[in-house]
């Protein structure tokens, strides 16, 4: 098959159909409302389920029932949608139940707008919900990372039954980009006949809950789902690195579209003989830590500079991951507006000392 | 002298299993209701139940069949999700007042508005029974609850939420009655309208309802038989019982 053109929430819907999803539970939000057109008119084609709930409160908790009830599902919204399924989020970690969620993210606070951000990373890698859980979260910065990404998304929610989330920024849904589907397939499905609630015959009867009175059993499943996480930390770290193996001066981390930019940025720099390198987290729970410190700690690197679109909230995984050994400085914007190279070729030279003007 | 004849024993729909539920609550009658209709109809080894948060949260305790528990007011989100990917099993929500009719009314609404074909069996009994009796939506004028300690103030609280009136006025094709468990003719005719309503979702007919009023003796300060008396002479001139809404009788114009 040749390359598509294809608009990144349009391809996030026809990948989650190549990755056998049978049943998607929506409520329209910009800017991802076209993941839930596109469905409409795909998922009766292939028999899958396609729902538009009353509210993302009650699109997630469909959610639960369909992944308790042994299916392979998922969701996607965009940042005030993601708050209200927060609920059903810690529900779905607590039971154990497979499925991916995908956040387009919005700029915030409150109703914010509807232009890109990335102001939604802690609330996706910190929990969100109540209670003691993670998402493993994936975040993609092209639109064919993100089919891949979201096929993946579904495996991985099956190796750990833990539901597996993607964020990505306004711009990920709303690009155009050609994308490739080619060898694409559907990851085997988990063996859900010993759990899932699908009626009683010939075996005694399922029970998918998630109350626990007894302080012991709950704690049981508090260690085995740390267990889970600590397993994802060993096993699912993925990160990319751009231009630094030939000792760089300073060290940009990012991810997402802003990775694109920083991509963009760390050329034209280089055009001008300054070297940086960057470093792209791809998954952002579990954060890859120990590489990015690797990267940080090669002697050549003066300093590390986030930068995001929002007020610098990776910036705490990267300040934990760097333990105070390299300087570290944060370039961010917010409201919907994306970094433009300029500004941050003009904020490297900056902070290599041979800026011409600073911020 | 013949052999024994067993004429009343425990339905294979329900576990043999001791009761959490207070002396003299209704819960478990509904319970045994909804057991004997799975044992009839031969539905237990395809029913998937779903437990609310309220005293029937922990509902998989003694129903022998498939079980999910759903956050509070969201059963109805669960039951449409299972029935919409497993649409050739059973499902039904058991729900409680609070949260059926105040956490989870827009999910009863819509899942009802969507005709969603399973049940929900609505045990409405006037208060907050797990939390301790705090005022429900469903709760009496004057009734005394911890957190309407003068009695329930209509102009203050609106006037208790009659769910199954409500629902009868969509337009989709259901089923809807409201019944009482308080005395032995009322059981009969809420265990004919609990069959009716699988039989309904048997048949893959429609969204079926059924409204149960039901005591909460400890929570309502009374014996077993004032709770009965109670509901008698406050539930029910109030919710009125009976047939609102089947699908076998179009909708007037
Ligand atoms: C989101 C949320 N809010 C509040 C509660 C606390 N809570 C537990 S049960 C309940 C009310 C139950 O009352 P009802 O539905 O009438 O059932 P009953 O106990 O009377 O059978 C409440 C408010 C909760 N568990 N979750
Ligand atoms: S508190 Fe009320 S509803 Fe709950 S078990 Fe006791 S009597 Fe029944």
């Amino acid at each position: 098959m040749a390359k598509k053109l294809m608009k990144g929430n349009e391809a996030i819907g026809e990948a989650a159909i190549v990755a056998g999803a049978q049943a998607y539970f929506c409520y329209p939000i910009t800017p991802q409302t076209e993941v839930a057109e596109y469905l409409a008119k795909r998922m009766p084609e292939v028999g899958g389920v396609f729902v538009q709930a009353e509210s993302e409160l009650a699109a997630s908790q469909m959610i639960f029932g369909a992944a308790a009830a042994g299916a392979r599902v998922f969701t996607t919204s965009s940042s005030p949608g993601i708050s209200l399924m927060s609920e059903a989020m810690s529900y779905i970690a607590a039971a154990e139940l497979p499925a991916v969620f995908i956040n387009i993210i919005r700029c915030g606070p409150g109703l914010g707008g509807i232009l890109p951000s990335q102001g939604d990373y802690l609330q996706a890698t910190k929990g969100g919900g109540h209670g003691d859980y993670r998402f493993l979260v994936l975040a993609p910065s092209t639109i064919q990372e993100t089919v891949d990404l979201t096929i993946e998304a579904f495996r991985l929610a099956d190796k750990y039954r833990n539901p597996v989330m993607l964020i990505g920024d306004g711009l990920i849904g709303q690009m155009m980009e050609p994308v490739d589907f080619e060898g694409r397939t559907a990851p085997p499905r988990l063996d859900t006949s010993g759990w899932a609630t699908t009626g009683c015959a010939g075996r005694e009867p399922h029970i998918v809950k998630t109350l626990f009175l007894d302080p012991n059993v709950l704690e049981q499943r508090n260690r085995k789902m740390r267990d889970k996480y600590e397993q994802m930390k060993r096993e699912e770290v993925r990160f990319e690195t751009y231009l630094c193996d030939d000792a760089p001066e300073l060290l940009v981390a990012a991810y997402g579209t802003t990775a694109r930019v920083v991509r963009t940025a760390v050329d034209r720099l280089r055009e001008e003989g300054v070297k940086v390198g960057m470093f792209r987290p791809i998954s952002v729970f579990p954060f890859p830590d120990e590489p990015l410190r690797q990267q940080a700690l090669v002697p050549s690197v003066k300093a590390v500079l986030v930068v995001e679109m929002s007020m610098g909230q990776m910036l705490e995984d990267v300040e934990r991951a760097l333990q105070g050994r390299r300087p570290l400085h944060f370039f961010g914007r917010g409201g919907g507006n994306v970094p433009a190279p300029e500004e941050l070729v003009r904020e490297c030279r900056r902070l290599l000392g041979n800026g011409q003007g600073g911020r | 002298m013949g052999e024994p004849i067993t004429i009343f024993k425990r339905p294979a729909s329900l576990r043999d299993a001791f009761t959490h539920y207070c002396p003299g609550c209704t819960h478990g009658v509904i319970h045994r209701l909804i057991a004997e209709t799975l044992d009839e109809l031969g539905l237990r080894e395809r029913t998937i139940g779903i437990a609310p948060v309220g005293c029937s949260v922990l509902a998989y305790n003694y129903f022998y069949c498939d079980f999910q528990e759903a956050a509070h007011g969201r059963a109805p989100a669960l039951a449409t999700g299972i029935k919409r990917v497993l649409p050739d099993r059973i499902v039904f929500t058991y729900q409680g007042d609070g949260d059926l009719a105040s956490i989870g009314t827009a999910e009863i609404v819509h899942a009802a508005n969507r005709g969603e074909k399973f049940t929900t069996i609505f045990v409405n009994n006037a208060i907050y029974g797990m939390t301790g009796g705090q005022m429900a939506p469903t709760t009496m004028p004057n009734q005394v609850t911890t957190t309407c300690p003068r009695g329930r103030d209509v102009n203050l609280a609106g006037w208790p939420l009659p769910v199954a009136d409500l629902l009868a006025q969509l337009r989709t094709p259901s089923y809807v009655e409201r019944v009482a468990v308080h005395t032995p003719r009322h059981i009969i005719q809420a265990k004919r309208a609990i069959r009716q309503a699988f039989q309904y979702q048997a048949e893959r007919r429609c969204y079926s309802f059924v409204e149960v009023l039901s005591t909460c003796p400890t929570n309502w300060g009374k014996t077993p038989a004032e709770a009965c008396q109670w509901l008698d002479e406050v539930m029910v001139p109030y919710f009125k019982l009976g047939l609102k809404k089947s699908p076998d009788r179009p909708p007037v114009e």
